[in-house]
């Protein structure tokens, strides 16, 4: 399945300042959701310090998550189940004022 | 996708942290920029005809800062004379990155742009600080050099008020970090949203009820270009601190952000209370609250 994830505000720094990545995801047996794809993100995007990414199976608090330019609070957070060809944009809110 | 709360009839973009309400792109846009508006009328933050400076620092708090106060200024017709101000810390690659993105406002706003320097001020950059002291307390003395170095701008430009884009996160944060140091001064003062910094110049805070999650999202749709690179030096610690357990419960839930403040703001200290006065550093001649001042110090 092919999908894009994005990176802003910051996080991008993390991921060795790349802010567009085209992603296949692997078939599985279960739909992909958004707690799958943080995983996935974790093992093969992630360049340094996770724990300014992650805590306990979701962004770390602060991190903002848009799917398709959408808050995902109105879409069940990290239990969306992933489409073909979506956009999930991840904005760091933590940086500089 | 959950219909706007709005009822205008298109799907929400996102939920608010406020309300709940889930709205559209457009009824965000009118939201965001109405609260804005209230907030400035409700406290007569600015006289009509008046010259405002707004500290710029080409983040995502006074990059939307500025492009708000000169959409209202428009609508509204606040008859404000509105200019940037910028602080060059001195710092390669951080504030001569941030500062590329000031006057990409400046061009974009069509608004004047004044950058006072350490290096003018203090005859100091940053970075030459730095490579004399060490790293320890960096942050601390570095943000009394910008608190004196935004006044004598603000002098300089012969202006009303300093606005600054403090944001309802940040004022929470604070409240937290003067409780937890047991400052009461500065608990008493700093959910203010005007303050005199003592030489006769406002402080103003247009954004102190606008969640940062709101703010970037509003930079984000609207394509409002800033800049989000952590400072190279150390960054404050304890305000880090203050600012994880404050995202930790936002988690839980939004409305903590504002009952802080609001307990802040209702917050009354007793007269017995030792407080500290406002008196003149014995060294540079500027206010302080001690004999002599922490950037002296």
């Amino acid at each position: 399945m092919h999908i894009t994830v994005e990176f802003g505000g910051g996080a991008e720094l993390l991921f060795d300042n790349k802010k567009s990545h085209d992603v296949t995801l692997p078939e599985k047996d279960k739909e992909w959701i958004i707690k799958d794809l943080l995983i996935w993100i974790k093992d093969n995007l992630l360049k340094e310090r996770p724990e300014l990414f992650l805590q306990d199976e979701s962004v770390r608090p602060g991190i903002l998550v848009l799917i398709n330019d959408a808050d995902w609070e109105l879409m069940d957070t990290v239990n969306y189940v992933i489409q073909e060809n979506d956009r999930i944009l991840f904005i760091s809110t933590l940086h500089g004022g | 996708m959950p219909p706007c709360s709005a009822q205008c009839g298109k799907n929400a973009i996102l939920k608010r942290p406020k309300t709940g309400d889930t709205l559209c792109k457009e009824c965000f846009f009118e939201a965001f920029e109405n609260e804005i508006h209230f907030t400035i009328t409700r406290a007569k933050l600015f006289k009509p005809g008046s010259k405002v400076a707004i500290a710029a620092s080409g983040g995502k708090d006074s990059t939307v800062l500025a492009y708000v106060m000169k959409l209202l200024n428009e609508k509204y017709d606040y008859k404000l004379d509105l200019v940037l101000l910028s602080i060059d810390e001195g710092i390669t690659g951080y504030r001569d990155d941030s500062l590329d993105t000031v006057k990409q406002n400046r061009d974009d706003y069509g608004m004047p742009l004044k950058i006072m320097s350490y290096k003018d001020l203090y005859g100091w950059t940053m970075d030459e600080i730095v490579a004399e002291i060490g790293r320890k307390n960096n942050c601390t003395f570095c943000g009394v050099f910008r608190r004196q170095a935004l006044d004598r701008g603000a002098a300089l430009l012969n202006v009303d008020y300093l606005a600054t884009g403090h944001n309802a996160d940040d004022i929470a944060e604070t409240v937290l970090m003067n409780i937890l140091r047991g400052d009461l001064a500065r608990l008493s003062r700093c959910t203010s949203i005007i303050t005199d910094s003592g030489d006769g110049i406002p402080r103003v805070k247009p954004l102190k009820y606008t969640y940062e999650k709101e703010i970037v999202m509003y930079a984000y749709f609207r394509k409002l270009v800033y800049f989000s690179t952590e400072c190279v030096f150390a960054p404050n610690a304890y305000r880090g601190h203050a600012r994880v357990l404050l995202k930790d419960l936002e988690k839980i839930d939004p409305a903590v952000i504002m009952n802080i403040i609001q307990s802040g703001e209702s917050l009354k200290i007793n007269e017995n209370a030792n407080m500290p006065t406002l008196q003149k550093c014995t060294r540079c001649g500027y206010v302080s609250s001690q004999d002599v001042c922490k950037a002296c110090e």
